[in-house]
């Protein structure tokens, strides 16, 4: 039998991007994590691991946490993407930055982005989130300098600023 | 990043007729890709051997479920996020539910499937033991047609399917009879979250009067594929429990898995910890049963 | 106060390397061996690929000298015949495309004469293969007080014991990277991720054959190091270096996390080995301590981290006579080098086994034990430095243990731990840890920090010291903002840069806070003298007049900045020969408590509670400080119970964070942290250094928790339900060699 050539040409592929309509030309499985950072200078969301372990390339996808080095960019294909420098526009935003800031929850900040990403979704959820809660929202998401407890207390602030206001 | 996309061929026909149509028109050439969570894996590290790509990740058909009065049937590309969600399987197929949550963190939950996780066969599959306690039946279809086929056959060896090489899953049938089991599901990883595991069971059970009328025992991660433990189940079916049969059935767990050594445990590790998680099982369901 | 650079990390604006592009930037990848020792027979490049596209360099291409130059300068750049450890560099490529780059790579093939490799510290130390010099002996020391010979014959008890700690990968999230450029006027300029931008700079300087002035090394925001990117980008940077030198363009060298796992340092696995005589009362009287550890294929910094290891191998415990004999040994594996605590951890895990196993012999507590035996202002350790400061461990450990609820959770789990699954256990650690470089190594290294204000009176820090989240850009500006009087915000530091800042010595040691810091004070200070000797200001003075001096001395002068040089404080004297007198300008104190769960079911360790009581002279910053020591304790809980490199001919196996554990936000316990503050007239503001303290703790706090909770004598880390399933389970064997001798799991 005769199969199809291998090789694959690269595609026009449009999405959203922290609200900004955005066309890229990529190879179908260009990995959403290379696109994001290369193609749209969006380094914010960085690489850890390459194999979904560390969460450090969390991004939104639909209002979904996915590790997006674990994303084919051709299956974005139409989507609304939200990364840590569009987050920002995000009314949970502010008050969890300044926790961040306020409770030592980022020391070398190489974690940060995803570990704020998987935050803001978890704190959709859940606006009121127990530290169990917490635990589990933020478990796909490793950090090597904090132990987790101010990154933990960090969110629990957040979460009463939100609800105080 | 070890692969060049380039390489790659990926297409997305966004509909399960053609999709089925090219994997007939060229059998074993096309790796349907879901929510990638294996896939990208290997890809990343440059050990895919495939380079040829069907998306199914929005077929809608593979994303629907449909709960009718004795079954549910389940799309293959439903994610662990739509399980977990789901009301009649976080009731009534509760072992299905948990091992969803035990499966990567949050993120990868909501990208990796049911379907992926059957195809992909590996035996350290959460979910896979609640399938087959579940009585999980499989629905492969294919240009040709489709077919059903039971899940306790549809592994043969290590990795290897009874999927053809033109054929997909799906979906995954349950039969809604369970509701009435004591369930109890466990998992024993490296660590509590975003673990391999290396032991997991799911059991069912239901007692009467301190006897046990139906048991239903499967575990991962102790043999090329997931288990169910029928000569345990059968040698426990009728029997009281108490201290001797416990016993007992620990042996017989341990004879009938085919644990190995890797590289995150050993297989006596494996084997001991079986036995202690039957065993726990057992304690438990008699604990309910005197609770009755 | 805020972390100065807090607000990019938060935002996403932070710059890593890998987040930098230069024009014309090509890509670089490193050829490896795929043997544990031999000698380099033919190299062959595959047809298939256009060589002549690509950049490639070999140890001949080296126009300086091929090493990498630290102490022994030993290790080579890239190999040129032989090659001593698996992954160990052989030839370098660069493309423009990266996916041409890694099939090139794949498309050389080296054959090898093996030779015969030796892979554990007992292979080594028999010696019937020599592998490194004369004798596999990287270093050795000595260590001796008092008359040890003489205290066996008075003991009541001769208490022996041997303790294991494995290998540890630092697994910063930020995997190793590197950009460096080059052009034949200004020479070499690397930026990346690093610790230490002046060992890169000494190393460049040697195997680029350039001159000072034409070496340039500038830190970018550095994603988590400890101490993984101390030595090892010396390495890398070589690499990107000579890449571009050849190429004449940029290039980038970053590793992916299975690269960096399998071909960078670890921490250095350890054995030792304790015979200890003690009175009837367990008072120790003196003993043997012989420490060894694995060094890897090359010198590197072993001798500095058995040195550390030397030093701190007898707790914090009086001993009237000892004898330390230690040594660090070449195996062929990839070097071992810096992980925050830097032998200590390693040293201390056998001490504090080591005490609760003569509290047994002896038929005492864990409590008593330490009680007898701590160290007391006026006595001398190990090395004969005499404890000047007022430390009261006793007291130390009793607040421990109150806020532990030791007694009380003892009792009770006495009680509960008679039947069911579960048996709980409360463990306790006692320990050191010296800040700064030993003896007369911060005299050594004759550190020079600046202080430069602006016009607008803004103030820049001008040190080489790096931040990489454990606080220094926050803490060096706190500290010079109070010197002088002014505003935090007023108060910025300048990114390490060679060209711009001096050396101020390397971030490592927990020697920032306390003798940088210090010095920073002094800096500042200096800037203060200038405008006031010059009757610009007044002793007091607000920020405007502060302002209005600076801009005036500026005009006057053209800049106004301050440097303060390290002084060897009087009364610090170190005798290099014999490893004796005062070996740390200042010791740091701890007492840390564990309480565990073991599983009879799973055979899992779970810490349910840890307390973190620390004396650290001067609390700076108390989130930074907190932080600290979380994460410390996070590591070493990792350390003890998570994480293990398993080795198969010299290599590691399990290089991916699939299967490499370390513990996520689901697997650790409330890390409860409290301070004691006794001042330190060495360091800033009387602070004591305690970035690595927290590491040597708890890896023995939670053994000794799990001998309570299950009787089992666990001897060796990292300890995994495999081995506790192992000695607990159905025919139990008492706890031998560490699994990793054994062969790989």
């Amino acid at each position: 039998m005769n199969p199809s050539p291998a090789a694959s040409t690269k595609c026009e592929l449009s999405f959203t991007v922290n609200g900004e309509a955005k066309k890229v030309l990529a190879h179908p499985m260009e990995r959403l994590l290379d696109v994001l950072r290369n193609d749209l200078k969006l380094s914010g969301t960085k690489e850890g691991c390459g194999e979904g372990e560390c969460g450090s390339c969390s991004v939104l996808l639909d209002g979904m946490l996915v590790n997006s080095c674990l994303v084919p960019v051709a299956q974005a294909s139409g989507v609304s993407i939200d990364t840590i420098e569009g987050i920002s526009a995000h009314t949970l935003m502010r008050p969890l930055q300044e926790a961040f800031l306020e409770c030592g929850g980022a020391q070398c900040g190489i974690c940060t982005p995803g570990m704020i990403l998987a935050a803001v979704h978890l704190l959709e959820k859940k606006p009121e989130p127990t530290l169990a809660d917490i635990r589990e929202g933020l478990a796909g998401n490793l950090c090597r300098c904090t132990g987790y407890m101010q990154i933990f207390e960090a969110v629990a602030s957040a979460t009463r600023r939100r609800v105080a206001k | 990043m070890r692969a060049d996309p380039a390489e790659y061929r990926f297409v997305s026909p966004g509909n399960l007729q053609a999709v089925l149509f090219l994997l007939a028109s060229e059998p074993a050439q096309w790796l349907p890709i879901a929510g990638g969570t294996d896939v990208m894996v290997l890809y990343s590290a440059g050990k895919l051997p495939n380079r040829k790509l069907i998306n199914i990740w929005n077929i809608p058909e593979l994303r629907q479920i449909e709960v009718f009065p004795d079954s549910i049937r389940i799309g293959a590309a439903c994610t662990y996020t739509a399980l977990r969600k789901h009301d009649i399987i976080s009731r009534e197929f509760p072992l299905l539910a948990t091992a969803a949550s035990w499966t990567g963190g949050i993120a990868n939950q909501n990208r990796g499937t049911l379907g992926g996780n059957i195809a992909n066969a590996s035996p350290a599959a959460d979910s896979l033991p609640a399938l087959l306690v579940y009585d999980a039946e499989v629905t492969l279809v294919s240009a040709r047609g489709e077919r059903q086929v039971a899940y306790r056959s549809f592994h043969s060896g290590y990795k290897q399917t009874a999927l053809a090489a033109d054929e997909l899953i799906r979906d995954i049938s349950l039969p809604r009879r369970f509701s009435g089991y004591f369930s109890h599901a466990r998992k024993v990883g490296a660590r509590n979250a975003q673990a391999i595991s290396k032991v997991c069971l799911a059991a069912l059970g239901q007692i009467a009067n301190g006897t046990i009328r139906d048991v239903r025992l499967a575990l991962g991660s102790v043999a090329p594929v997931p288990l169910r433990l029928n000569e345990t189940e059968h040698a426990l079916t009728g029997k009281k429990i108490e201290p001797s049969l416990i016993d007992a059935a620990r042996k017989t767990v341990v004879k009938e898995i085919r644990p190995i050594d890797d590289i995150r445990s050993t297989a006596r590790y494996r084997a001991a910890v079986a036995g202690n998680l039957v065993a726990e099982f057992l304690e438990k369901l008699a604990a309910a049963g005197a609770k009755a | 106060m805020p972390r100065k650079e807090g607000w990019g990390k938060v935002t996403g604006a932070a710059r890593y390397v890998d987040d930098m592009i230069l024009p014309g930037m090509l890509y670089g990848a490193t050829v490896r061996s795929n043997i544990a020792r031999g000698k380099i027979r033919k190299i062959s490049f595959d047809a298939g690929v256009t060589w002549d596209e690509f950049i490639l360099v070999t140890a001949k291409d080296i126009p300086g000298k091929n090493c990498i130059a630290l102490i022994l300068d030993d290790q080579p750049c890239l190999a040129a015949d032989t090659v001593n450890h698996p992954e160990e560099p052989i030839l370098l490529l660069a493309h423009a495309d990266r996916h041409k780059l890694r099939r090139a790579v794949d498309a050389i093939s080296i054959e090898y004469e093996p030779l015969p490799p030796v892979h554990t510290m007992e292979e080594s130390e028999r010696q019937s293969t020599i592998i490194w010099g004369t004798d596999n002996t990287f270093k050795s020391y000595l260590v001796e007080k008092g008359d040890v010979d003489a205290v066996w014959k008075e003991a009541a008890h001769i208490v022996e014991g041997e303790y294991f700690t494995g290998a540890q990968e630092q697994l910063y999230i930020e995997n190793n990277g590197i950009i460096a450029a080059f052009d034949p006027n200004n020479g070499v300029t690397v930026w990346g991720s690093l610790q230490c931008p002046y060992y890169v700079h000494k190393a460049l300087m040697a195997l680029c054959g350039l001159p000072e002035d034409k070496i340039r090394v500038a830190q970018m925001e550095t994603g988590g190091a400890f101490g993984g990117k101390e030595e090892y980008p010396s390495m890398i940077a070589g690499h990107a270096a000579l890449l571009a030198m050849k190429s004449g363009r940029p290039v980038k060298i970053v590793y992916d996390r299975t690269e960096d796992m399998v071909a960078t340092t670890k921490r250095h696995p350890s054995r030792t080995r304790h015979r200890t005589a003690v009175d009837k009362h367990g008072k120790i009287l003196g003993g043997e301590i012989e420490f060894t550890i694995d060094g890897g294929a090359y010198a590197t910094l072993s001798s500095v981290v058995l040195s550390r290891g030397t030093i701190h191998a007898g707790g914090p415990y009086y001993w009237p006579s000892v004898r330390i004999r230690t040594k660090a040994l070449a195996t062929n594996t990839p070097p071992h080098g810096a992980f925050r605590g830097f032998g200590a951890p390693q040293s201390l895990f056998a001490m504090e086994r080591h005490m609760d196993r003569i509290a047994q012999v002896v038929g005492i507590s864990p409590v008593e034990i330490r009680w007898r035996n701590f160290l007391k202002p006026g006595q001398t350790t190990t090395t004969q430095q005499v404890i000047r400061e007022k430390i009261n461990l006793n007291h130390l450990l009793d607040r421990a243990l109150e806020l532990s609820d030791y007694a009380a959770k003892k009792a009770r789990f006495a009680n509960e731990n008679k039947e069911g699954m579960r048996r709980k256990g409360m463990g306790i650690a006692a320990f050191l840890h010296g800040a700064g470089f030993t003896g007369s190594g911060e005299r050594y290294l004759n550190s020079l920090v600046g202080a430069e204000a602006g016009a607008d009176g803004n103030v820049r820090v001008l040190v080489s010291s790096a931040e990489f989240g454990q606080g220094t850009n926050t803490v060096l500006c706190q500290i010079a903002a109070e010197a002088l009087g002014l505003p935090y915000e007023s108060v910025a530091i300048a990114q390490p840069d060679t060209t711009v800042v001096p050396n101020s010595g390397p971030t490592v040691a927990s020697r920032t806070a306390m003798i940088v810091g210090k010095l920073v004070q002094s800096a500042a200070k200096g800037i203060k003298e200038a405008l006031t000797k010059t009757g610009l200001l007044g002793d007091d003075y607000t920020p405007e007049q502060f302002r209005a001096a600076c801009n005036q001395y500026i005009a006057a002068h053209g800049a106004l900045k301050s440097y303060a040089r390290y002084e060897a404080p009087g009364d610090v004297f170190w005798d290099d020969e014999k490893y004796r007198g005062e070996a740390y300008a200042a010791f740091a104190w701890a007492v840390y408590v564990a309480e565990v769960t073991v599983d009879l079911t799973t055979y899992a360790v779970t810490v349910d509670d840890f307390v973190a009581l620390q004396e650290v002279g001067k609390v700076l910053h108390p989130v930074l400080a907190e932080g600290q020591i979380t994460g410390g304790v996070a590591q070493a809980i990792g350390f003890a119970l998570y994480e293990k490199v398993v080795w198969q001919n010299g290599r590691m196996i399990n290089n991916q964070m699939t299967n490499y554990i370390m513990p996520t936000s689901a697997d650790l316990p409330p890390i409860r942290v409290f301070f004691e503050e006794l001042g330190n007239v060495h360091g800033a503001h009387g602070a004591k250094g305690i970035g690595e303290l927290p590491m040597d703790g708890p890896a023995p706090a939670i053994v000794n928790a799990v001998e309570d909770a299950t009787g089992v004598r666990f001897r060796s880390i990292p300890l995994l339900p495999e081995d506790l399933f192992e000695a607990l389970g159905p025919a139990p064997i008492e706890q031998d060699a560490p699994s990793s001798l054994r062969g790989a799991a």
